[in-house]
């Protein structure tokens, strides 16, 4: 009798126990750039990212435990973010890593990961060939070999124009994720038979586009490539307005795209997407409440735009691969759920994402085709208009 | 061969960025060659400027009436940034760390403020553009053009012909005989200081009308900035227009007739000509 008493004592104190685990939140650590030159992109992804976070809680959270989100401002720089990493594994002691934005910071937190052992979730990180970490996985969509495949995808989109263009300008940042696929679109224009009729390259940070401006003008291109981040599409398309040139056609890889929605002169400037607010892409209950929610979180941070859009949508998508990855592999383990996502795919908002890499490729890319989707100005909003089946209804890409 | 209308839009493209370059130099220049203060949050305050003429004219005030609240608040700021490097004896080396902080304090501020997203002024003026000839002059940049010329015409002219400007000078040769000579050397001290600030007062509205706005690029001016004041040389109110315009000029050929990589090399590459050609100077 004695023992049956002592058993269940041990029994209801060994339930105690995992319940008052099972009750501590997930602890789930990351840095952003809050600060900085890449501020402006972090404080979206960080808004996005609570969204998400509310959500995961209010349906119970991972393996039934809260999620907890220790965020840390890396302030845009790379050494500090390898510090924040190596702080989160070892005095935060916290139970998986997501990634930062930017590839430099990516980089650096991939080395710390690598050095922990643990599994690295991130959606910014633009040189896949610079990632060797076997336990790294990019939720941000993109190929392997973004400089093959995302020019096609420019090219493609402008073979649709009324008047396809016939020569081609290339203006490109040095900072190395944007140069790479310029150079990239080189090989792809000179493939497809179109004359290069300028190709430059200046430096980032750069604070006068005049003689840029000018120059790209001289060349009279019937497209304009800019491998251009952040400010520069704006710069470029503010010095082509004051020497009264606008271009045909005109791409710029990742512009600000807040600021470009303001520009009149940015009509018709295509970009890069994976996700943007209108039908197919808003087909889902999920991607509803995501807009919505953003819409009232970035009212609240006071973001310049409040919509959804490239940014936004790969920080909440690398948050749904991670959630795939627990509840799919039912554990914390970071080997566990590294090999769960390669063995998988998971459908986020703004597409399905998988990582069965190739030999050739760097590890958990895909090589050759990704989910990415060209976008235009039209009206003052987004709109996707290539490829055909993610275009907005009835929209087309416009040209000459 | 570039066609000559590239090269003159690039050259005049030059001139007006050589403008600004000129306008920021304006107060750092003086406040270096005549306080020996070596003010770092002098590239902050233009930038908080910037941010309150944008946050002036969001609310539908004229860009230009925005100095009229701006430039007197600056004054009194930069006067009394003075009183307190003064009260505590500050050197010209520990000024740089100093004012190395505020500038950080104030980022932080403009940051907390604004956030770090960009922030861009609509305004009338960013419309007005006119074809001379071949090339277009878009009325912003003519803007900061003129205040460039015309606050630095004004300095050098007071500091040359009044009895106000004379003091300034001789407090700034020699501090102890121009008190010998009645000259209120702190007082002075503290009326340059003001119009250093309010210069940046200026500067700011001027980068708010062609530029748009991020805190971390408060940053990206200063070195093209500093290698504009020390080639005009210090405390000369004319030589930081002069050598803003050499550079930008320089710059926008060099982005005219080769790659615009090469672009920021060239203010370098004029800053450590001067400083070997005229070593004196500085």
């Amino acid at each position: 009798m004695r023992f049956i008493w002592r058993a269940a004592a041990l029994a209801a104190m060994t339930a105690l126990l995992w319940s008052a685990h099972a009750q501590q939140p997930v602890r789930i650590g990351s840095t952003l750039a809050l600060t900085g030159p890449l501020g402006s992109a972090g404080n979206i992804q960080k808004v996005s990212i609570e969204v998400y976070l509310d959500d995961l809680n209010s349906r119970g959270g991972l393996l039934g435990r809260k999620v907890e989100w220790l965020l840390k401002d890396d302030q845009s720089r790379p050494d500090l973010a390898r510090t924040l990493y190596e702080q989160l594994a070892t005095v935060d002691k916290v139970d998986l890593l997501m990634g930062p934005y930017g590839t430099a910071s990516i980089l650096s937190a991939m080395g710390v990961a690598q050095r922990y052992g643990k599994i690295l979730i991130h959606n910014s990180f633009g040189t896949p060939r610079l990632a060797k970490y076997d336990m790294q996985f990019s939720a941000s969509g993109g190929a392997g070999d973004p400089e093959n495949v995302w020019p096609n995808l420019v090219f493609d989109a402008v073979a649709t124009a009324p008047k396809p263009p016939k020569t081609v300008a290339i203006v490109t940042t040095k900072f190395p994720s944007a140069h790479f696929i310029a150079l990239g679109a080189r090989e792809v224009a000179k493939k497809r038979g179109l004359t290069e009729v300028l190709f430059l390259e200046y430096e980032f940070g750069n604070r006068d586009f005049g003689a840029i401006a000018a120059r790209v003008k001289d060349a009279k291109p019937d497209f304009v490539f800019a491998g251009a981040l952040g400010l520069d599409g704006v710069l470029l398309l503010d010095a082509m307005k004051k020497i009264d040139y606008q271009p045909p056609m005109h791409f710029y890889t990742f512009p600000a795209p807040g600021p470009m929605l303001k520009l009149p002169e940015a009509k018709n400037a295509l970009a890069l997407t994976t996700f943007e607010e209108h039908p197919p892409h808003t087909g889902n209950p999920q991607a509803t409440q995501f807009i919505q929610g953003f819409r009232e979180r970035a009212a609240k941070a006071s973001l310049p735009s409040t919509s959804v859009d490239l940014l936004s949508t790969i920080a909440y998508a690398s948050w749904q691969v991670l959630e795939a990855a627990v509840s799919g592999a039912r554990s914390l383990d970071d080997k566990a759920l590294a090999q769960w996502l390669r063995q998988n795919q998971v459908d986020t908002v703004m597409g399905r994402l998988s990582w069965q890499g190739t030999p050739e490729g760097p590890p958990n890319f895909v090589m050759g085709k990704d989910i990415y989707k060209v976008k235009q100005l039209q009206d003052g909003k987004w709109l996707v208009v290539w490829p055909q089946e993610f275009a907005a209804p009835g929209a087309k890409l416009i040209g000459p | 061969m570039p066609s000559y209308t590239l090269l003159g839009q690039s050259a005049l493209s030059g001139v007006f960025i050589g403008a600004l370059y000129g306008l920021l130099g304006l107060g750092l220049t003086l406040s270096w060659g005549m306080l020996r203060q070596i003010n770092l949050a002098h590239f902050a305050l233009v930038f908080l400027g910037a941010y309150l003429t944008y946050q002036l004219g969001a609310a539908g005030m004229d860009p230009l009436v925005t100095l009229a609240l701006i430039a007197p608040a600056f004054f009194l700021f930069g006067a009394a940034l003075h009183l307190l490097l003064a009260r505590f004896k500050v050197n010209a080396l520990n000024t740089l760390l100093v004012t190395f902080g505020f500038m950080v304090m104030l980022e932080s501020l403009i940051q907390w403020i604004w956030s770090a997203d960009f922030r861009r002024l609509e305004s009338h003026y960013g419309d007005v553009k006119w074809k001379v000839g071949e090339l277009f002059v878009p009325l912003p940049e003519l803007l900061t053009l003129a205040l460039a010329c015309g606050l630095a015409l004004a300095v050098w002219a007071a500091l040359r012909f009044t009895d106000l400007g004379k003091a300034m000078r001789a407090t700034a040769e020699d501090a102890p005989i121009a008190a010998a000579f009645g000259v209120n050397e702190k007082l002075l001290s503290l009326l340059l200081s003001g119009l250093c600030a309010a210069f940046a007062a200026v500067a700011g509205m001027c980068l708010a009308l062609s530029h748009t706005l991020a805190p971390s690029q408060i940053y990206a001016w200063i070195g093209v900035v500093f290698a504009v004041v020390m080639i005009g040389g210090l405390g000369n109110p004319l030589g930081p227009l002069v050598a803003g315009v050499v550079i930008g000029v320089s710059e926008g050929l060099t982005m005219a007739v080769t790659a615009p990589v090469w672009a920021p090399l060239v203010s370098f590459s004029l800053l450590i000509a001067a400083l070997l050609l005229r070593p004196e100077k500085f």
